[in-house]
């Protein structure tokens, strides 16, 4: 005998519409009254708000891929990550942290092989766009200190501050080229195919975006490890051995990468 | 007017600043708090920007007070951050869950009114009000679904959760619309008997038809214009228990700000039109 609604709990019945909601087959329903709300045209308003609504916050999560892979695509893939992984937590704006690597082993994107790297840009975007407000480190507050001086200084990267270096493909121009809906890729050069690296962060208002290289990647790992900019430096130049590392501390400082307020006494 | 609050709007990020620069009388402006659950960033200093000029309404969407589990004290304390740091003139949420088991459903659930359940959604309401310190306003949702069971009509439900929390009520004009072309009774007649003493906000939006069943089934889609059947309604409730701060919400299909605004004007002389009419009568 199936029991009647008016016999559930409360419990009972929110586990029950809760899987009801996202079952796609008809077997996967529970067998008790909820299923005779389950064949009410109404039920589909709830199943397809709820995705909707999932669907909704990563296609705004992810605009560059969906520049790449077009909004069909991209609305089909996000229904399927959203029925598998619902957000945690209501707060849409962060939602799909792990989208990315769903698109990894996602088998109709195996002809992208740029398309996670890419989704991953567009959550380091959310992220900065999110982070807690911080002034960054002016670059005049590096030109007064000596050399010996800043060796032992520990720079902290800005609360905004993500970077990631990509080995084999030119992560960052896509990702660029596709953030931008007014890009004229018919204008733009040729994407030459190497490996680049992105440092997307936000030192004032607004969320900025600069190609990095592996030496600077290799330099802010140190600095968020907590190591001095000697060690940091030392770092890059394991990475490069070519690095201009003057080139490269001022581009950053340049990018707002680091936080004001030091961890060293020189800096208090 | 009872309060300084007039007609408002949906606030969203593509109208920020024709938002902050409006001046019209008795503007207020409503978001979903959220939208504002962040760290930091320009969303947040948008919102700033706008509240030093504007009375400001949170409406969350997220508190899943009829779940049969207490609200998520992370997302209250969240929400209370909010209130303390923009001390909004209203504060409402939904008679319906949304997370259940630590998921996130993104809608407006429905339940049935049971007298367990309303012991649980007044202890929700209760602990929520605790937190922020200050009452909220309960909205009764859009329905859809001919659900067996229900042992209070919604509006004996919403009046004894006011009477056991202290809570108010937000009336939704559209979400009694739909909902009685969906269930099947008069809207008219659920407003004239709404408790008008109870009411401190009312929300007006647009809905849509269901894609195959036509008008059988209308969707509470906030994506259109205000029907002309809502204003109707409205109207009358308007004449009968007095101006309440409203709002046009607009979440979907966003049309140039100028258009909602004509909408928040219409609204805005419904209020005040009805203030000598109240003396008169």
């Amino acid at each position: 005998m199936t029991p009647h609604i008016a016999t559930l709990t409360l419990r009972a019945f929110q586990d029950e519409f809760a899987q009801a909601l996202l079952a796609t087959d008809s077997g996967a329903i529970p067998a008790t009254d909820v299923a005779a709300l389950i064949v009410e045209p109404g039920f589909a308003v709830y199943r397809n708000t709820v995705v909707k609504g999932c669907v909704d916050a990563l296609q705004a999560n992810y605009p560059a891929v969906e520049r790449l892979v077009g909004e069909e695509w991209l609305r089909a893939a996000a229904a399927i990550y959203a029925r598998a992984e619902l957000p945690s937590h209501p707060m849409l704006l962060a939602y799909g942290a792990g989208f990315a690597e769903f698109l990894r082993t996602f088998a109709p994107a195996a002809e992208l092989p740029y398309l996670a790297d890419v989704a991953r840009l567009d959550r380091f975007w959310s992220e900065a766009h999110t982070a807690r407000d911080e002034e960054p480190l002016e670059p005049a507050v590096i030109r007064q200190r000596s050399l010996d001086e800043l060796a032992r200084v520990v720079l902290r990267p800005h609360a905004a501050s993500r970077w990631a270096w990509f080995d084999a493909l030119p992560i960052f121009t896509i990702w660029q080229r596709n953030r931008d809906a007014a890009f004229d890729h018919e204008a733009a050069p040729q994407i030459a195919w190497t490996g680049e690296g992105a440092l997307i962060t936000r030192p004032h208002g607004a969320v900025q975006a600069i190609q990095v290289d592996a030496a600077a990647c290799a330099f802010l790992d140190a600095c968020a490890a907590g190591r001095s900019m000697a060690e940091a430096a030392s770092a890059a130049i394991r990475t490069d051995p070519t690095v201009d590392l003057s080139a490269l501390m001022a581009s950053l400082l340049n990018a707002g990468a680091f936080a004001s307020g030091q961890t060293t006494e020189e800096f208090r | 007017m009872t309060s300084t609050l007039s007609a408002g709007l949906s606030l969203k990020p593509e109208y920020y600043e024709q938002s902050h620069a409006c001046s019209a009388d008795g503007l207020w402006f409503e978001v979903h708090p959220e939208n504002y659950m962040v760290a930091g960033g320009p969303r947040l200093a948008w919102l700033k920007t706008i509240r030093a000029r504007h009375p400001l309404s949170l409406h969350g969407v997220a508190l899943s007070l009829a779940a049969d589990a207490e609200p998520d004290p992370n997302h209250l304390q969240r929400l209370a951050q909010l209130v303390q740091r923009f001390e909004p003139a209203l504060v409402s949420e939904h008679l319906a869950w949304s997370t259940w088991r630590g998921a996130y459903h993104p809608d407006l659930l429905p339940f049935p009114r049971t007298t367990y359940a309303l012991a649980r959604i007044a202890a929700n309401i209760g602990r929520a009000q605790d937190v922020l310190q200050r009452p909220i306003a309960i909205e009764n949702p859009s329905h859809y679904l001919h659900i067996e069971g229900h042992e209070f009509s919604e509006i004996e439900f919403l009046t004894e959760l006011a009477r056991r929390t202290g809570c108010r009520l937000l009336l939704d004009v559209n979400n009694v619309y739909v909902s009685a072309n969906n269930m099947g009774f008069d809207a008219q007649n659920y407003l004239d008997w709404f408790p008008a003493a109870l009411v401190a906000e009312i929300h007006l939006a647009g809905h849509t038809q269901d894609l195959k069943l036509g008008t059988a089934l209308l969707v509470d889609s906030h994506d259109a214009p205000v029907d002309a059947a809502v204003w109707q309604l409205y109207e009358r409730l308007i004449a009968r228990i007095g101006p309440r701060p409203t709002l046009i919400e607009r979440d979907g299909n966003l049309p140039a700000f100028d258009e909602l605004l004509a909408e928040r004007t219409h609204a805005d002389a419904v209020l005040r039109s009805s203030v000598p009419a109240l003396l008169a009568a």
